[in-house]
């Protein structure tokens, strides 16, 4: 068990977002990578995530304005979205993204609507607890190897 | 999108895998961030691409910049199935698609499409860790097939990895060997530079058009539709070419014909053309016509005499046939049915197979030939105007892509007026004889899908003497037929000479008045006339053209004899 503080906090928080199924292996795998010439690596990647995938989520909300859904198009654009969100390990995310391309492919409207809230739900969760995770990772300093989750 | 670029410097001659060159393309900004890490992690050289299109300029700007390519399934500017084609025949490099849709359909097109595997998103370092693998095998797979090399193999493993990267050539450090296939050599002459069979290089023979015209006579005879490096190779018969050497050629060829049959705007289909999958699982369906194949052969093979200055003819001769092979192969490579080419289209191919054959055989020979054009020559040229201006203007977006320099091109818009006009009407002619073509073998084909090759030219150029002559007596000659004429003329010799004599290179009162071409009637001037003359076969007879040994071209399929017409005006005006 860490000794410092900060460590041990963030070695909670840490924990906690992968028991809570907000993370999944990815995010071991970045971790993994972070190393002397990258030492905010992790962050880094999940910065650029939030700032490309937030084109994504503007485009399908525009596409379910229109009426009647373009299923294709929202499928494509989950897809992308769904590859992006694989990228940081980010669980439940692609969870909802993989349900929301369920309804796509069987052309229920409803489901996907009511999908996609959820989906940003989770995904603006996600975003203020790992917001919170780097905020105390900065102030604890470079932790010492990575923990792989249970 | 990201780009970076980690320069385009040789792999460091570390222990294999290090230093292995990787292209990552993708359009997702965060995961081409994370796999660049990794792939550095692993010691490997990386370059990254957020657009298809821009790694494939990559790609061919530097033809040995790469060992592997790593690419997105889904990506907006081009299908990733798209770039793994265009990869894997123009630059002969292992593709690894990747997607985070891991569905069977979705894999077993990447594995169709040459992809020589397929990672899910998200992926872990430990599966780039072996894409190594898929670089060694290739290699290795090339090597098994040269015979000699069988002992040198167990030499090549046990030798450190250094030498299988040092520029893309296998038992690398022979210099005086890679600096002598460099592709700037004189190919004017017929010699040939082939690699060192004992040497496991990478195909660094120099296709001279000699060379060339024996390999796509082999694929003729072989049937495009079977052939294979090994098959050609064999009928080749040419010591110390490598299967190697020619599995490289094919693709390149392969790809050539693909790229410019889908850039062609074909309407016209071509009758009786097939298409099928390459044997050696390729992206691109190409399928040739047996006697579409021959023909270029054929005319390859045949040796022309023209009234005009005989090596002048022979140089455009041998330019055509780089040409022509890309002509032949374009209509029926293109699957979805706009097979045949009217004239436009072959022009178009024309064009653009001058810029594959400055590409295989090296600018030297082929700015020679156009550049040493006579004027009599080119007058013959002038009734081709039209499809060349065609070609021209439509195949522009291709030349940069090869490297070539983009002659200062006159005004496309009134090329392309002209172009549009006289495409609607020649188009009917050429249906109809093309329909005829079918089934015939070597000139007959040859002419059919290059009227605007040189080839073509020549050939016409055999038939008009003898039409002319018989034919001077024709005076209803139009003011505007011959200033038609005159403008086909100069814009003909804009595109006889391809991309390679510069405007400045033709006379100026010709380019002047190509400029003022514009606005011709041209289709007009080709379609009222008639001359039922020009079939009669006895003239083909005559003309000393038909000296090769290729059946007799039917000449009512060779020419619409509007175009005659025009030609003979430019000739005897």
């Amino acid at each position: 068990m860490e000794r410092n503080p900060l460590r041990r906090q963030l070695q909670i928080m840490r924990k906690s977002l992968f028991d809570q199924g907000y993370l999944d292996e990815q995010f071991v795998q970045l971790e993994e990578l972070q190393d002397d010439s990258n030492p905010n690596f992790v962050e880094e990647v999940v910065t650029l995530y939030y700032r490309d995938s937030a084109r994504l989520i503007l485009n399908i909300e525009q596409a379910l304005e229109r009426k009647p859904y373009n299923f294709h198009k929202l499928d494509a654009y989950m897809h992308q979205f769904k590859g992006s969100s694989s990228s940081i390990g980010a669980k439940k995310v692609k969870a909802e993204s993989t349900l929301f391309r369920e309804y796509c492919k069987s052309g229920n409207g409803e489901g996907c609507m009511r999908c996609f809230q959820q989906l940003k739900k989770e995904y603006a969760t996600l975003r203020k607890k790992l917001e919170a995770y780097f905020q105390v990772a900065r102030q604890a300093g470079p932790m010492e190897t990575a923990c792989r989750p249970k | 999108m990201v780009l970076l670029e980690s320069g385009f410097s040789s792999p460091r001659n570390d222990v294999f895998p290090a230093g292995l060159r990787v292209l990552v393309v993708d359009d997702d900004p965060t995961w081409l961030k994370i796999l660049e890490k990794m792939l550095k992690k692993c010691s490997y050289e990386v370059t990254t691409c957020g657009l298809a299109r821009d790694a494939l300029n990559l790609l061919r700007e530097r033809k040995d910049g790469y060992d592997i390519v790593i690419s997105d399934v889904n990506m907006p500017d081009m299908d990733g199935f798209k770039l793994l084609e265009h990869v894997g025949l123009e630059m002969d490099l292992p593709v690894i698609m990747m997607s985070v849709d891991g569905e069977t359909s979705r894999v077993m097109k990447g594995v169709q499409h040459g992809a020589c595997d397929y990672l899910l998103k998200p992926i872990r370092m430990k599966e780039l860790r072996n894409i190594w693998q898929h670089v060694f095998r290739k290699k290795i797979h090339e090597v098994r097939d040269i015979e000699s090399l069988e002992g040198i193999e167990s030499i090549q493993m046990t030798r450190s990895g250094c030498d299988l990267f040092d520029d893309g050539h296998f038992l690398g450090g022979d210099d005086t060997t890679s600096g002598r296939k460099r592709k700037d050599a004189d190919n004017k002459h017929e010699d040939r530079d082939l690699s060192d069979p004992s040497s496991t290089k990478k195909a660094r023979v120099i296709w001279t058009v000699d060379l060339h015209q024996k390999f796509v006579k082999a694929v003729n005879q072989i049937g495009f539709d079977k052939v294979g490096p090994k098959k050609i190779l064999d009928l080749m018969n040419i010591p110390r070419l490598t299967r190697e050497n020619v599995a490289s050629h094919l693709q390149k060829y392969r790809l050539y014909l693909s790229r410019l049959q889908k850039e062609s705007d074909i309407k016209n289909s071509f009758i009786g053309m097939k298409h099928s999958d390459p044997p050696n699982n390729s992206t691109a369906s190409f399928g040739l016509h047996k006697p579409s194949n021959t023909m270029p052969d054929d005319v390859l093979n045949g040796t022309y005499s023209f009234p005009v200055n005989n090596s002048l003819v022979q140089t455009v001769d041998v330019k055509g046939q780089g040409d022509r092979h890309g002509i032949a192969s374009v209509p029926v490579a293109e699957p979805k049915g706009a097979l045949s080419k009217d004239i436009p289209d072959s022009h178009k191919t024309k064009s653009s197979q001058m810029s594959f054959d400055h590409y295989s055989l090296g600018s030297a020979a082929s700015g020679v030939s156009f550049a040493s054009f006579g004027s009599t020559t080119q007058a013959r040229y002038s009734w081709t105007e039209i499809p060349e201006i065609q070609s021209k203007v439509e195949y522009e977006p291709v030349q940069p892509e090869n490297g070539f320099n983009q002659l200062p091109l006159p005004e496309p818009s009134m090329i392309e007026k002209e172009v549009n006009r006289s495409r609607t009407e020649v188009k009917p002619l050429f249906d109809e004889y093309r329909s005829n073509l079918v089934g015939h073998s070597s000139p007959a084909d040859l002419v059919d899908l290059f009227p605007g090759q040189s080839k073509n030219q020549t050939l016409k150029n055999q038939v008009f003497d003898p039409i002319s002559a018989t034919k001077s007596s024709i005076k209803t000659k139009d003011i505007s037929q011959n200033c038609l004429a005159d403008s086909e003329f100069a814009k003909r010799n804009l595109n006889a000479a391809g991309r390679e004599v510069t405007l400045a290179s033709l006379p100026e009162d010709l380019q002047i008045f190509w400029l003022q071409g514009d606005g011709y009637p041209m289709n007009i001037a080709l379609q009222n006339f008639d001359f039922p003359e020009y079939n009669d076969p006895a003239l083909i007879d005559e003309t000393p053209f038909y000296s090769y040994d290729a059946p007799r071209l039917d000449h009512e399929h060779l020419f619409d004899p509007t175009e005659y017409y025009a030609i003979d005006q430019g000739l005897f005006v």
